[in-house]
């Protein structure tokens, strides 16, 4: 069973049925969930979360899907590991990267379309389906698979085909949209007014978002049922962002940690930086950009949780900033040299915040700071091409030797 | 006839250009604001239009050859 009692708008606060919709009739606002918070605190504990399933589904009480049906292919329960070489390097005492990476398609989509997949078969959905240029289509695919589902996934057609190898292996429907990316976004969002399909961030919006919850239930639960004081987290629509925040001050209103201190700092590429912008200005009205960026998983020129993100920023006194597009590869490059982790570009933009926070002082050494890595390094290997140095040697002891000391 | 939601983002010069009342009267549109933020250097509104495809697809072009941006009213939906 789920706790869900229905959807509210986030403007106005009219509320409605829990139903495959995302906006508010009246004012346009975006959908949230509602649940039945008085009857989750009574079955909810620790133990409840420890002797449960090693994926997102052991935080079931706290997400709008029955977790009895879930469409499950083991998202979540991501490694949390304790940083020696990096933090030793940043002067760091309790630094921790969440390597959402290792997801089983490779990405944290893993996390909101587990929810997403499992809430359209409970609206009774026959098909699937997203935008996207990456790691959300692999994620659509994969599920939609699980599930027994059709799956539709959309691209620009001018996207690199081994962008969308991740998601073609899982045998879904691409369509090429022969266009720009604005023009992806206005046909998906009249193909989903038109069609009775599931489109995970469109009218499943509301229950998809909740999936990143899961990102702050885990990183309290690994560190020992304690909130981090701060989380870094790279921002693209800016619901991840929020989302975090929300499960920690969830989980700290269950009683389950103490009441949430963290600070909350967004990670933007400058390529690509409407939320920082935004912060920089000191405003909370996000003006779209059109992306130019390298970390194309966070190319959204207009964030639909642009704003939200913005005050959640504020409100835990935390902060943003756009990382240099030539200092991202060498992110992802210093993460894999000094951790062992291989991310994509998000994960490098991250690695750019963090160490412009520690060295402007906004990180104080002794606290326990979160870098959230959310995408795989091997699905954009030509960012870091030039690391693919070999010594070409002869098949002697001799040639060998002689490289071996230059 | 068709209705269709929009977020229109005005540049700091159309601010006090009747941009909305102007489309209304021009394309034979029915435009209905339901939030907006309007201020001295930025403003955006969310509308819906209602018209022919025809209509609204010449407004959008009319508005955003003037400048103005307009977006998905609930943000981009590709994602990465």
């Amino acid at each position: 069973m789920s706790y869900v009692k229905g959807l509210f708008c986030r403007e106005c606060g009219r509320k409605y049925p829990a139903e495959p919709i995302n906006v508010c009739d009246f004012c346009f606002g975006p959908l949230e969930v509602i649940y039945d918070y008085d009857s989750i605190s009574k079955v909810i504990s620790r133990e409840t979360i420890s002797s449960g399933p090693m994926s997102i589904w052991r935080y079931h009480h706290l997400l709008p899907a029955d977790h009895e049906n879930a469409v499950d292919i083991n998202a979540g329960m991501t490694p949390l590991i304790k940083s020696h070489n990096f933090a030793k390097s940043l002067g760091l005492e309790n630094l921790y990267f969440k390597n959402d990476s290792v997801n089983p398609s490779f990405s944290f989509k893993d996390r909101v379309v587990a929810v997403a997949c499992t809430k359209a078969l409970e609206f009774g959905f026959d098909t699937l389906a997203c935008a996207s240029t990456g790691n959300l289509a692999g994620s659509v695919a994969a599920h939609a698979a699980r599930a027994g589902m059709k799956s539709y996934v959309f691209i620009p057609a001018d996207l690199e085909p081994g962008k969308v190898l991740g998601a073609a292996v899982y045998g879904p429907n691409i369509m090429a949209v022969d266009g720009s990316y604005d023009d992806v976004n206005r046909l998906c969002s009249e193909i989903a007014d038109n069609y009775n399909w599931a489109f995970v961030n469109i009218n499943m919006r509301p229950y998809y978002a909740e999936g990143s919850k899961t990102l702050g239930f885990e990183v309290a639960e690994q560190l020992g049922w304690k909130a981090p004081d701060n989380c870094i987290v790279p921002v693209a629509s800016g619901a991840l962002l929020t989302k975090i925040w929300k499960g920690l001050n969830e989980m700290a209103s269950m009683g389950l940690i103490d009441p949430v201190k963290t600070k909350m700092f967004a990670a933007q590429a400058q390529g690509c930086a409407p939320v920082v912008t935004a912060f920089d200005a000191n405003t909370f009205n996000v003006r779209p950009v059109k992306p130019a960026t390298i970390a194309k998983s966070l190319a959204i020129g207009n964030p639909a949780d642009g704003y939200y993100a913005l005050r959640t920023i504020a409100e835990s006194m935390g902060g943003a900033w756009a990382v240099a597009e030539d200092e991202v590869a060498d992110g992802i490059k210093e993460l894999a040299e000094k951790e062992g982790i291989f991310t994509e570009p998000a994960g490098g933009v991250v690695i750019g915040a963090l160490k412009h926070l520690v060295e402007t002082g906004q990180i104080d050494p002794s606290e326990t700071t979160v870098a959230y890595i959310t995408g795989n390094g091997y699905k954009t290997q030509e960012v870091v091409q030039d690391v693919v140095r070999p010594h070409l040697i002869k098949p002697t002891m001799a040639s060998f030797e002689a490289a071996i000391k230059l | 006839m068709a209705k269709q939601r929009f977020r229109f983002t005005f540049p700091q010069q159309l601010i006090t250009t009747p941009v909305i009342y102007e489309l209304g009267i021009k394309f034979s549109v029915v435009t209905n604001v339901r939030r907006a933020d309007v201020r001295e250097d930025v403003g955006w509104v969310i509308l819906e239009i209602e018209g022919s495809e025809e209509q609204i697809q010449s407004a959008l072009e009319w508005v955003a050859d003037l400048g103005v941006r307009v977006d998905n009213v609930s943000g981009d939906v590709l994602e990465g």
